[in-house]
């Protein structure tokens, strides 16, 4: 049976063929609506997440399914002490596919291991987040036309961002793509990403903490939150979550048809006044992440 | 000095000097009830120094927590007073039970009887990392 715990669990082939059938349920609504007829998705979220559980929801809700399930690890069983492990096999029982959120790093993995459903990780802590770099590859797929030749600027928090690492391990398979990695020293990208993929990989990536410096020849810039959670010292969260506040002015020498994505929520990083500048698709990458999720959940269903 | 030689038995060599006691402690080696002798220091042509462990019983070897270790440890299967094999631990590919995963966030923190499990990635920097949360063994 196939889960999907990691974005290294898909080949470059069975993502194409991912953003193949969400680009077809984009046109094509109707056809998909009764495909999970009768079929019940488990969204298990050990942490609170409104959009990617809602999008899950979503996402099942348009394919005809039904959803079940909780929204914080107080209303589960977890609550009682009960493990991943058991709380997996009694979910499949009910439950022909599961979406978890855990906060600990691996959960997901342990729960594929004893389901007899297919799981998605659906966010395990600082970990991996496998939907949401789908969304982000169908994003710039649709935005770009393409998922090769791409400038890709990274902003942000490049150590804490799971976003960003899964992000960097997926474009890492597509052909000539280079990085340009823009965060403040405390936040740079961690090392084990540089030797592991890219070196591995042979790509070209540069490294500075001014946001404007390479703005020109960016066709994608990802902008990332700096997020309170991943940080134990308040006064370090302080000091670096307005580091970069992408405006209008900043926006300048930036290409015609550059593509600034987010993964959302946002705090301060993007201001409000981009939103309107066509060339802002972070509204639109939300939509994508449900119809991504939909071939997914069909996908991991076999149903064609 | 003088220590007799085993009939039947393992003889653990090239360990790093001083590391026999780390070995010792880890294989459980208190827990057999047979000689076991520690020697430390002794005088080697390839390491200058080297410690060896003789067990005077056969017994099942853990060679991945030996190879974990130390991948340069020779390890010798003796009968009848004499060598039968001959072999040098290597990294293991896995390793089970034999390091405890650091990061706090990992669910191996949480999750009762859960295996602890690490993955060579690297052999060349002998990286291992957990295979829940990826955070490499330090």
């Amino acid at each position: 049976m196939k889960h999907l715990i990691d974005i290294k669990n898909l080949t470059v082939e069975e993502i194409n063929e991912l953003i193949e059938v969400a680009n077809d349920i984009i046109q094509n609504k109707e056809k998909y609506s009764h495909k999970c007829d009768g079929k019940k998705l488990a969204t298990l979220f050990f942490e609170p997440s409104t959009r990617t559980r809602l999008s899950f929801e979503a996402a099942m809700m348009e394919l005809g399914g039904n959803v079940i399930g909780f929204s914080s690890a107080d209303t589960s069983s977890a609550s009682k002490g009960e493990t991943v492990s058991d709380t997996i096999r009694v979910i499949g029982c009910y439950a022909d596919i599961i979406a978890m959120r855990h906060p600990k790093e691996g959960a997901p993995l342990v729960a594929s291991l004893k389901s007899t459903v297919p799981v998605i990780n659906a966010g395990d802590g600082g970990h991996n987040h496998p939907t949401q770099t789908l969304t982000d590859l169908l994003t710039i797929q649709r935005e770009k036309g393409r998922l090769e030749n791409l400038t890709i600027g990274l902003c942000g928090d490049l150590k804490f961002g799971r976003t960003v690492h899964s992000l960097i391990t997926a474009m890492s398979r597509y052909k000539n793509i280079e990085f340009i990695l823009i965060s403040p020293n405390e936040l740079k990208i961690p090392e084990y990403i540089k030797r592991d993929i890219l070196e591995k990989n042979n790509i070209k990536w540069t490294e500075t903490n001014d946001i404007e410096e390479y703005m020109d020849k960016l066709d994608i810039l990802y902008m990332t939150r700096v997020q309170k959670e991943r940080f134990f010292n308040e006064e370090d969260y302080i000091r670096l979550k307005d580091y970069y506040i992408l405006n209008k002015e900043k926006l300048e020498k930036a290409k015609k048809d550059l593509c600034i994505m987010h993964p959302l929520p946002r705090v301060n990083e993007i201001s409000v006044d981009v939103d309107d500048d066509p060339r802002a698709a972070y509204f639109r990458q939300v939509e994508n992440g449900k119809y991504i999720r939909m071939a997914l959940i069909l996908k991991l269903l076999g149903i064609k | 000095m003088n220590i007799d030689s085993i009939k039947n038995g393992i003889v653990i060599d090239h360990i790093q000097a001083k590391k026999g006691m780390e070995i010792y402690e880890l294989l459980n080696l208190n827990e057999l009830d047979c000689s076991v002798a520690i020697i430390t220091n002794a005088k080697s042509k390839k390491m200058g120094r080297k410690d060896i462990i003789k067990i005077d019983k056969d017994f099942e070897v853990n060679i991945d927590m030996i190879g974990f270790i130390d991948p340069n440890i020779t390890i010798n299967i003796v009968k009848d007073d004499k060598i039968v094999d001959k072999f040098h631990a290597k990294l293991p590919e896995k390793i089970v039970n034999i390091a405890k995963c650091q990061n706090p966030r990992c669910i191996t923190s949480e999750e009762r009887e859960l295996d602890q499990v690490f993955i060579l990635t690297d052999k060349e920097k002998q990286t291992y990392r957990c295979k829940y949360c990826e955070m490499s063994l330090k």
